[in-house]
This record gives C-alpha cells, structure tokens and sequence, in this order.
C-alpha cells in the first residue's frame, strides 16, 4: 500500500507547475451575504413594516430570494473564465496528460 | 364509491394518462445509442442543459411532499413553518461552488454516486459503503412520503382504498424502469407547469375570497396568539431553532443521492451555475405555497379525520371550483413521481456501484450492471408503497426526520472532501459513527408536545433538540442534525490528529487537483465513461504496483 508520502501517480497539472484553474476568486466571499443575513433571525422577527397586509417577517424572506439570486449572479459573471484563459488551461491539461503518459510509459520500461 | 367528486377525479386521471404516455416516450428522446448502460440510464447520457436541469432539479428538490407539509406544518404550528423559505434561500450560495467541484471530478473520473467519490478520494471502500448505506436508508423514508402526498389528495377527492396508490406507483415504476431519468425529466415539465399555474391562480383567488392578506395573516394570528403568545412572529425561544433547522436542512439537502443525480446529469459547469440563480423561483413559489396554510386558518378549513396533511387540497375544494381543483390535485400527484422516480434511480445507482460491484460481484458487466440498478430501482419503489401500506405513515414521517439528521453526517467525507483531504479515512469513518450515534440518542430523548403542552409521545417526536439538556440554561432549541454534525467533525478531526501520529497510512488519492475544476471542452473530460473500468483510472498503477488493495 502506497503511503501518503508517495504523491499520487500520473496527476496532471501538480507537479510540473502547469496552471492549475482555480474556483477561488475574492467575489466568493459575497456568496456569504445570502447566506448569513436569512439565518439572523432575530432581525426580521417582527411585524412592521408591513407590506400590502403581510408582516415584514414574511415579506422579507420572500426579498431575501431575491437577494440570493442577485449575489449568485454577480459572481457567476464576475467568475467567467474568459475563451483565453479557458484554452490556455486545456492546453496545459492536454500537455501534462501527455507528459504523464510518457512518464508512466517511461516508468514501465525503465524504472523500477 | 360515495361522495367522490368525479370532475376532479377525471381531471386528475387525464393528467396521469398523460403523463405515463410521456414517460414511456421519454425513453425515445434525446437517446443515446444504448440504454443499457448504467450511465445511459441512470443519469440520463448527462447532457441536460439549463432548461432541463432547471426542470429536473426544481421537480426533485421541491417534493409533492414539500408542498403538501409546508402548508400543513404553517397551519399547525405557525411562523415555524416557513423555515423552508430560508432554507431554500440559504441552499444555492451555500452550493454554489461545491457542486460544480464535483460535478467536473465525476466527469473527469467517472463518477455516477457520492460513494464513488469518496472511495476514490479517500482510497476507502469502507467510508463509500458507509456513505452508500446512509444515502439509501435516507432516501427510502423519503420516497414513501411522497406516496404521503398522493394519499392526501385521494383523501379529498374521497376516493376511498389504497388500489389507486398501487397503480399509481406500479406505472411509475415501469417507466422509470423503461427509461431511466429521462421519464422524470420530461415529466416535470408537466408537473412544473401545473404546479406554477395553480400557486399563480391561488394566489389571486384565494385572498380575494377570503377579504385581503390582512384577514388572512389576522386570522393566524388570532389561532396563534392562544399558544405562545407570539402569533405569525416566532417566540424569543425558537429563533436559533429556526436558523438552524433551515441551515442544516440546507447543508443536508445535496448530500441527499438523488440531489446529486440531477446534478451530474448537467451537461457544463455553467449550467448548473446559472441554476443557482434560476432554481430559486421555486423557493419564491414554495413561500406562496407555505402561506397557503394560513389562508386555510382564515378559510375556516377542518382537515380530514385529523390528517393535517389534507389541508392544501381541502383549502383547494372549497376555494376552486371543482375541474381547478382537479388540476391543482394533478400537479400535486405527478408532483410526487417525479422526485420519487430519481429518488429510486439514485438508491438504485448507490447499490449498483458501491454495494453489488464493490462487493458482491466485482466483474459485473455494465449490461449486468443496468440490469441490477433497474430491478433495485423497483424493488425500492415496490419497498415504499408497502411501507405506507402496512405501516403507519407517521413512521415515514419519523423516519425521513431521522434520514436528514444521518445524511449530514456524510457531510465530512463528500463535501469537505471536495476541498481537502485533510482527514483521514479512519478519522471519516470514527466521525461517521460518532455522528450518527449523537444524532440518533438526541432524536430518541425528543418527546411530541402537543397543542395542549402535554407529551403526546416519548420519543423520536421532533428534530429540535432542547439545549437544556446538555445543562446548558437556556430556552433554546437546535436542529440536531446540526448538533451532530459538530460531534462527528470534532471525532474526524480527533481521530485524524491521532491516525497522523501514528503514522497510519491514509491511503492514494486517486482524483487530480485540475480534475475538481475541468471543465466540459478538456480533453480529460469524460462524456460516457465505461462502467467496466471501475477502479477509477488514478487507481490502476497503484493497484498493479502494490498488488492490490486492502
């Protein structure tokens, strides 16, 4: 059984400083707002101002699916990969996948 | 056959017709060249786009069941009810970039189930057995609770007898085993479309009827004030209880398999992302259709021999006149097909893959494999319709309560494994247990209290656990899936501190950093990947090198 130690066998992209694609982003974090401000409850828990009959308690909730919306948005347009950078990154994936296969070759006739 | 409203009863029986009619069409359309394959079948030769994932994934995560409890629970217990519109508001941002991680790894690698994922990442089939046995047992509860759904609207229609469930669910079961998840998908644009239409009607209809939204919130309120003395509010005591009931059913409801069939079903990343923005138009729907439970306190509605559960559809007879509430009734119905028939397919896929080949007949063949998943599909189906037969449905109530406090605790292992393999496979596993333990004790000290304030029963009577019981001095109450969450993270992380020390070998991580974001266009994308290759690709060298697994 290989141990942790051992990196895993034929990973693209982790050793040989090919560009890994990242999900991180700094407008991430604006997914946080729909997130903790529908769950302080004590905020909302009220009956004024109303809204045509309906006490702030629900109407507000019904406003913060709106809000989730607009947050998921803004990021999901913020985020796009642009066409350069998508194919900058297939091209690197398609190399490494090569080179691994090369190496696994190599690794089978040779090494061991 | 007395007192059966035979307008309503036709209307609902066209829609039904209707519906079987697509669902066995469905095999024919956007068809891949053989179903037999497990991918082909279970999730659907994955190449939904936005449209159809919004379809699928709306008619599988809101239930009929949803829409029939919602209300019920509003009408009885008030404010409390309406967690479902913060859960369903907190559930997108909170997912937004965790699926789409493991939508690209499953692509990559090839993988159809949770379990899949985890075996590989955590180069444990112990902990993907483990994840394979939560999903189903969690999964069971909820199928039959759709047939709950049903039940209620045959209730009100006063059709009388439980042949009308069986047959409902026998052609159900025979389309989703001809066709797989393209039946559902199709199906639910019908179901979508009713269920829209009906929310849009009652909407304008009902508080005209009633005299305005302030007679129907004054009307709560009056019911309510009785009580706690909070009326629509919540009382100071259930505010944490609220948050996180909502919190954890949120972090609960994609871990559920069937959640994750839709998922994987999506044809890109982008996809799915503008599902995150799409799919809460139904959560603004299931905000309507909660407060249908208080236009059924100002309507003066009695639910039928007590059932709770019948308030919606009797709100809909006295409100609609009757070929309305015919269709209203169908879109509840076929409401529940569509979740329970990927509800089945996804416990189907789990048993196939990480249970019948993992351990049973590990060279099953991907013909052999289909074949497995579709009569486990059924057997699932024909499970359910027997449990609301011959147990009392409050059992499936009780029992889908305790499905979403266990499926968070796989939480550990198949989201935070997305990000990190920080933990252990042993650390996962003691977690798993520590969890699942903790959740179960909690759930059996909750007694039922009832309106009057007296314990109706001893245990497993709510999901609220009272911190006062762990000696803590105040009121509240917390979601105990949540509580045992905490304890099964603490346990990983405990365990992994220790496994480290030990120097315990953590296993070969056969998934690549690259994979979690590929996207459709790589050429490492798989589109049909071959069931035959079940030792994810990572895997083989090492498996050939060291001779083989544990």
């Amino acid at each position: 059984m290989a141990s942790a130690a051992t990196p895993p066998a034929g990973t693209p992209g982790r050793t040989d400083g090919a560009p890994v694609r990242s999900d991180r982003s700094p407008w991430n974090w604006l997914l946080l707002v729909p997130i903790v401000v529908p769950l302080l409850v004590p905020l909302f828990n009220r009956v004024e101002p109303t809204l045509f009959g309906w006490p702030f308690f629900y109407w507000v909730q019904l406003v913060f699916v709106g809000l989730g919306v607009l947050t998921t948005v803004i990021v999901y347009r913020a985020t796009r990969r642009s066409p350069a950078d998508q194919a900058a990154a297939r091209d690197a994936i398609s190399r490494d996948a090569r080179d691994a296969a090369a190496r696994r070759t190599h690794d089978r006739d040779g090494g061991h | 056959m007395d007192g059966v409203d035979v307008v309503e009863l036709s209307i609902v029986i066209f829609f039904f017709i209707v519906v079987t009619v697509m669902g066995f069409v469905a095999s024919r359309w956007r068809r891949a060249e053989n179903l037999m394959h497990l991918d082909e079948w279970g999730l659907g030769g994955r190449n939904f786009g936005t449209w159809i994932t919004w379809f699928l994934l709306g008619g599988d995560l809101y239930t009929a069941y949803t829409f029939v409890a919602v209300p019920a629970l509003m009408f009885g217990a008030g404010a409390a009810g309406f967690f479902a519109v913060p859960y369903t508001v907190v559930i997108y941002p909170l997912v937004f970039l965790v699926v789409i991680r493991l939508w690209s790894v499953s692509h990559v690698r090839g993988y159809v189930t949770p379990a899949d994922f985890v075996r590989a990442r955590f180069d444990s089939p112990g902990m993907a057995l483990l994840v394979a046995l939560t999903g189903i047992v969690a999964t069971m509860p909820y199928i039959a609770l759709q047939l709950v759904g049903i039940e209620a609207i045959l209730k009100a229609m006063g059709v009388e007898g439980e042949l009308p469930l069986i047959v409902a669910f026998v052609i159900l079961a025979l389309y989703t085993y001809n066709s797989g998840l393209r039946a559902p998908a199709l199906i639910a644009f019908v179901k979508d479309t009713l269920i829209y239409l009906t929310i849009i009607v009652a909407v304008i209809v009902i508080p005209v009827k009633l005299g305005g939204w302030d007679a129907i919130f004054g009307a709560a309120e009056e019911k309510f004030s009785a009580g706690t003395g909070a009326g629509v509010l919540l009382p100071a005591t259930g505010q944490l209880g609220y948050a996180t009931l909502a919190l954890g059913s949120a972090l609960a409801l994609f871990l559920y398999p069937h959640s994750l069939t839709g998922v994987l079903a999506a044809s890109n990343r982008d996809v799915l992302k503008r599902n995150m923005s799409a799919l809460p138009v139904y959560s603004l729907a299931l905000g309507f259709i909660a407060l249908l439970g208080f236009m059924a306190i100002a309507a003066g509605v009695t639910p039928i021999g007590g059932d709770g559960n019948t308030v919606v559809p009797v709100l809909f007879q006295e409100m609609f006149p009757s070929w309305f509430a015919g269709v209203a009734f169908a879109a509840i119905g076929i409401g529940a097909l569509v979740p329970a028939a990927i509800m089945s397919i996804a416990a189907a896929n789990l048993f196939t893959r990480n249970i019948y080949k993992e351990f049973l007949k590990k060279d099953a063949t991907p013909r052999q494999e289909a074949q497995v998943a579709k009569i486990v599909s059924l057997v699932v189906k024909f499970g359910a319709v027997a449990a609301i037969l011959f147990i009392d449905p409050q059992f499936s109530i009780d029992l889908q309560l305790i499905g979403g406090v266990i499926i968070l605790q796989t939480l550990p292992a198949v989201a935070l494994g997305l990000y990190t393999r920080w933990l252990h496979r042993g650390g996962l596993i003691a977690g798993w247990f520590a969890g699942m333990l903790a959740g179960l004790v909690m759930l059996y000290n909750i007694p039922r209290i009832g309106p009057d304030g007296t314990v109706v029963r001893e245990h497993f009577g709510g999901s609220s656990f009272a911190l006062s019981k762990l000696g803590l001095d105040v009121a509240s109450s917390v979601y105990t899936g949540l509580l045992a969450l905490l304890a099964n993270l603490v346990v990983a992380v405990l365990v992994t501190l220790l496994l480290r020390a030990m120097k315990v070998p953590d296993g070969v991580d056969a998934t690549a950093q690259s994979d979690y974001t590929a996207e459709r266009e790589d050429p490492t994308f798989r589109d049909l990947p071959d069931p035959l290759q079940s030792t994810p690709p990572g895997l083989e060298k090492t498996v050939g090198e060291s001779g083989g697994r544990r």
